[in-house]
């Protein structure tokens, strides 16, 4: 059975071959070709996450301004506010009003990623702009300037002593500790935000592929084309699965940036 | 005469193909062993880490919200070793 299949599957010849790392995430540059700035379908994505946050809380903003009971895409607006300081700075920063001070930093950061996510679901798109490495990368840096800003700002130098010589230990072993603190605070947070992000978004944007590819193949590829039905609903089950990452990513990164906040606002905990 | 130099020039091309195959298969032997042991931990940890979350909001309901958000953080925190798995993988597989 498996041989007549595999005997089938060698007949219909491999005309399109599984499309190799490059073709799966390279866009070609529209604009500015070769330069820096090259302009492809990513950098597209990463505009259009960016304007729609924005002109989403122009229009709730100047809704507001009419009336003050909430319609339409001012509740989208409360909603998203509402969701980032209660699920987000309230349980990461706790109830310190320095915390609320960071709610634009926070709100713009999950709708930028949030927004970037969804686009590897949304047909003629697919392709989430935080599946290539710069725009997580990016983020994390800021993450990470802004944790590091904070604590400097609220306790100067001791900021940096606290989190490199935690109190409490006795003093032989800060010969281990302190080059663990270091590392862990000030190169691995960085580096595992972004990470976390990009390979998430890259990893479903390859499920997506290998299902889609696998039931295209099957469809062209005569007898098969019967059992195409399976990895259609397994595509299908992974766009379910996808839109549910997307959010998950943007909640993540943006819990793990506010707690990275809260601990550089209290350090002694 | 002539066909046995033949022979033996087919036999090199075979060779410096096998040689260059063999590159590949490494390659794509060490990164599906990289990935798949590189999910292992995580996937134990990710499953006691929200067995033991669920457990906790079984016991206190009233405390699911804290609970959940720790429970997040703790699966991002897991999580990370096995994407840093799956990283390796692309990078041994395409570069």
């Amino acid at each position: 059975m498996f041989a007549a299949l595999t005997a089938i599957a060698a007949e219909s010849g491999d005309e399109h071959p599984f499309p190799g790392i490059r073709e799966l995430v390279v866009w070609p540059e529209a604009l500015f070709e070769g330069t820096a700035f090259g302009f492809n379908k990513v950098a597209l994505i990463s505009l259009i996450a960016m304007a729609v946050p924005v002109v989403l809380f122009l229009i709730a903003g100047s809704r507001a301004k009419q009336s003050a009971v909430p319609r339409g895409v001012q509740n989208l607006a409360e909603v998203t506010v509402e969701f980032v300081e209660r699920m987000i700075i309230r349980q990461a920063i706790g109830n310190d009003p320095k915390g609320m001070a960071f709610l634009p930093l926070l709100i713009s950061m999950f709708l930028f990623i949030l927004v970037g996510n969804l686009f590897g679901i949304i047909p003629t798109a697919h392709f989430g702009a935080n599946a290539r490495m710069a725009n997580p990368v990016i983020l994390a840096l800021l993450a990470w300037v802004t944790f590091i800003g904070v604590g400097l700002k609220n306790h100067g130098l001791g900021y940096l002593k606290e989190a490199l010589f935690p109190p409490g230990v006795p003093k032989a072993l800060y010969i281990l500790v302190t080059p663990i603190e270091l590392i862990s605070t000030f190169l691995v947070r960085p580096f595992s935000l972004a990470v976390r992000l990009f390979a998430n978004m890259l990893a479903g944007h390859i499920l997506l592929v290998t299902f889609a590819w696998l039931t295209t193949s099957l469809v062209t590829g005569g007898i098969l084309a019967i059992i195409s039905p399976l990895p259609f609903a397994m595509l299908v089950a992974f766009t379910g699965f996808e839109l549910l990452v997307a959010f998950l990513q943007a909640y993540i990164f943006t819990l793990l940036t506010a707690v990275y906040i809260g601990g550089a606002l209290h350090p002694a905990h | 005469m002539s066909t046995l130099s033949t022979l033996a020039q087919t036999v090199a091309q075979q060779a410096e193909l096998t040689a260059d195959e063999a590159k590949a298969n490494a390659a794509a032997t060490g990164a599906g062993l990289a990935y798949g042991l590189a999910a292992i931990g995580p996937g134990i940890g990710i499953g006691y880490l929200v067995g033991q979350a669920v457990q906790a909001m079984a016991r206190q309901p009233e405390s699911a919200g804290q609970v959940q958000t720790t429970m997040f953080l703790g699966i991002a925190f897991t999580e990370a070793l096995a994407l840093i798995g799956f990283v390796v993988f692309i990078l041994l597989k395409f570069v």
